[in-house]
């Protein structure tokens, strides 16, 4: 191996000279993890109702406060017939409405069942799910209400309580956070990679380069180690912004945090190298990496829960590195877990690094054909 | 090591349906400067292309310094030196930078490393460009820095793949005083050029057209065995005769 170190060194003056490059990647996390910080919740609240009161009773507006203070619905209009009503939901100033029907008082105080309707638009299936959730909500707190008061009864024969361990206040920072962690660094490390060896080919360097002795293995982990530092630099300013900007918690040990994630960054990198070796050019490099990071995003978990997709894709999904990294990273950052828990994941994640490098060092030739 | 540093035997190289090199044999001699002539397309670049372990060849075979290219292309490569016909240095290193990084490639270590820098920067004049980064010099320094770099680890055999292309005369001229101050020194050069004044310096010469060996010998022989007056002469003989 003696022929690494100046492989190293060569590529650190390179990526060290390429400031655009390098303030790009250390850009992107930063910029990533406000946008996703700041603009991703997936808990929707304040979705823009429109109500259409025919009742007109205190009972009524009762019951349309109730729905208020759950703090999913902001009322935003009273309108007065139902054109209106539909018109404010098809033009999309609304997203919910709700319809109390003139019979309304008259119905719950005579003890008969009063009806209310609440129409969601349900083209966007996240903020109507939660429309809907909080709606069924409502009725049911109203129903127990009235029925305890009707038995005479101060307290409700059964209580269920709900506690969200490791995220108690369901905060979407805590999940988005970690999971950024990792899909920063496969965006980046992936493409960094995907490059080196094609635009060696491309700029004729590599010609003179493979008809020197050094080996194939000399001249991937050469090419890959300054990265690491790359890799290591991004993971720490989206964890320090996550912690001081989104109080997202480290529950964890930093140090099994760290020697996993350099787990990971080899892993990305060395799959980058391997796309290097199935390309001809930097164009086909990006191509192809943009079509590997793409389910890492979409299936590993990281936005879309796993449990939720069809078997196949679970499976398929277990081939992708970034699942179980992301599974070590709420695991240790949420839950506290050490490496008594994390094992399995720690241990893929390694055959991952080794097979992935070794497949790259496989694929590459030192001809040129 | 005998007397002959490179001894082709055979070598043929096919792309597909092209013969590009068609079982040229051929013995380069320890010291000589030896030219390979000949028009676009008649296999000059695939075949030192194939010496230097980067083409594997699909027939035959040649000993470069007494090693197999075919069974240990690996080991060949120690003992030789590559130009290629495109600058195949980092322009975003500098001159000093690229000369380490191919010292510590070939292995060099220690005092024997700063030696042989030393000696190379001496060598080729390159000391007072050592920080200037390789993609801002001329051609004719970019040409000198491929030379030095090449030469870091003192192998027997040099190939040089059209090495003055687009370089202006008086750096052409420096140029081959060193490497015929090299061949002195017991290097053997391969080197292909476009350049009948160049060819002119070289010891023996080999012209080939569409990947066949077509006459060996002096410059003046192989003028002869073409049918020209001059070297010139049997170049067009032979191009006009390919693109028949």
């Amino acid at each position: 191996m003696t022929r690494f170190w100046p492989m190293f060194r060569k590529e650190f003056i390179q990526m060290r000279r390429d400031r655009l490059t390098l303030g790009v990647m250390i850009g992107i996390p930063v910029v990533q993890l406000l946008m996703f910080g700041y603009a991703i919740q997936t808990d929707v609240r304040h979705i823009p109702t429109v109500v259409l009161d025919e009742s007109r009773t205190p009972a009524s507006r009762d019951l349309i406060a109730a729905f208020e203070n759950t703090g999913s619905f902001r009322i935003i209009d009273h309108v007065d017939g139902r054109p209106d009503f539909d018109a404010a939901i098809a033009r999309g100033r609304a997203q919910a409405g709700i319809i109390v029907p003139p019979a309304y008082a008259r119905d719950l105080g005579r003890g008969l069942t009063a009806t209310v309707q609440v129409v969601v638009d349900a083209s966007d299936p996240l903020s109507s799910q939660s429309a809907l959730g909080a709606a069924a909500g409502v009725g049911q707190v109203k129903n127990l209400t009235i029925l305890a008061a009707a038995a005479g009864r101060a307290s409700l024969p059964l209580d269920v309580r709900v506690r969200p361990r490791y995220n108690p206040g369901l905060r979407s920072p805590n999940y988005i956070v970690p999971g950024l962690v990792g899909v920063i660094l496969t965006m980046t490390l992936v493409l960094i990679t995907a490059m080196a060896i094609v635009r060696e080919r491309e700029r004729g360097t590599l010609e003179q380069l493979i008809v020197t002795p050094i080996t194939k293995t000399e001249l991937m982990l050469g090419k890959i180690a300054p990265y690491i530092g790359v890799g290591i630099v991004q993971m720490t300013a989206v964890l320090t912004l996550g912690r001081f900007v989104f109080d997202v918690p480290l529950s964890g040990s930093l140090v099994l945090l760290y020697a996993v994630s350099l787990i990971f960054v080899i892993a990305s990198l060395s799959f980058g190298l391997f796309i290097s070796t199935l390309v001809r050019n930097q164009q086909q490099a990006m191509q192809l990496s943009f079509f590997f990071v793409m389910p890492n995003i979409l299936l590993s978990g990281f936005m879309f829960p796993r449990q939720a997709m069809p078997a196949v894709f679970q499976w398929f999904s277990v081939l992708l590195p970034l699942t179980h990294y992301l599974q070590v990273l709420r695991g240790i950052l949420l839950k506290g877990a050490g490496l008594e828990a994390i094992w399995p994941q720690v241990l893929v994640l390694v055959a991952f690094a080794i097979g992935l490098i070794t497949l790259a060092v496989r694929r590459f030739h030192k001809t040129l054909d | 090591m005998s007397d002959v540093a490179v001894d082709i035997r055979e070598l043929t190289r096919r792309f597909g349906a092209l013969t590009a090199v068609s079982s040229l044999t051929l013995r380069i001699s320890r010291g000589e400067v030896f030219g390979l002539l000949g028009p676009n397309g008649s296999g000059k670049t695939t075949t030192i292309r194939m010496l230097c372990g980067l083409l594997e060849p699909t027939a035959g075979t040649a000993l470069v310094a007494g090693i197999d290219i075919r069974t240990a292309p690996e080991r060949v490569k120690m003992q030789i030196g590559y130009m290629s016909q495109r600058f195949g240095l980092y322009d975003d290193l500098t001159v000093a930078e690229n000369l380490a990084f191919y010292g510590g490639i070939y292995g060099l270590t220690g005092t024997e490393r700063t030696d042989r820098l030393s000696g190379v920067v001496r060598f080729l004049g390159l000391g007072d460009r050592l920080t200037q980064l390789a993609g801002h010099l001329s051609g004719g320094w970019k040409q000198r820095l491929a030379l030095g770099c090449a030469l870091l680890h003192r192998p027997p055999v040099l190939f040089l793949d059209e090495p003055t292309a687009g370089v202006d005369p008086a750096a052409r001229r420096n140029f081959w005083q060193a490497i015929h101050e090299l061949a002195h020194g017991g290097t053997t050069v391969l080197v292909t050029t476009h350049y009948m004044d160049e060819a002119e310096r070289c010891d023996r010469l080999a012209m080939m057209s569409l990947g066949h060996l077509i006459a060996v010998g002096t410059p003046s022989d192989v003028a002869r065995q073409v049918g020209g007056q001059t070297l010139e002469e049997a170049f067009i003989i032979l191009q006009e005769r390919d693109e028949r």
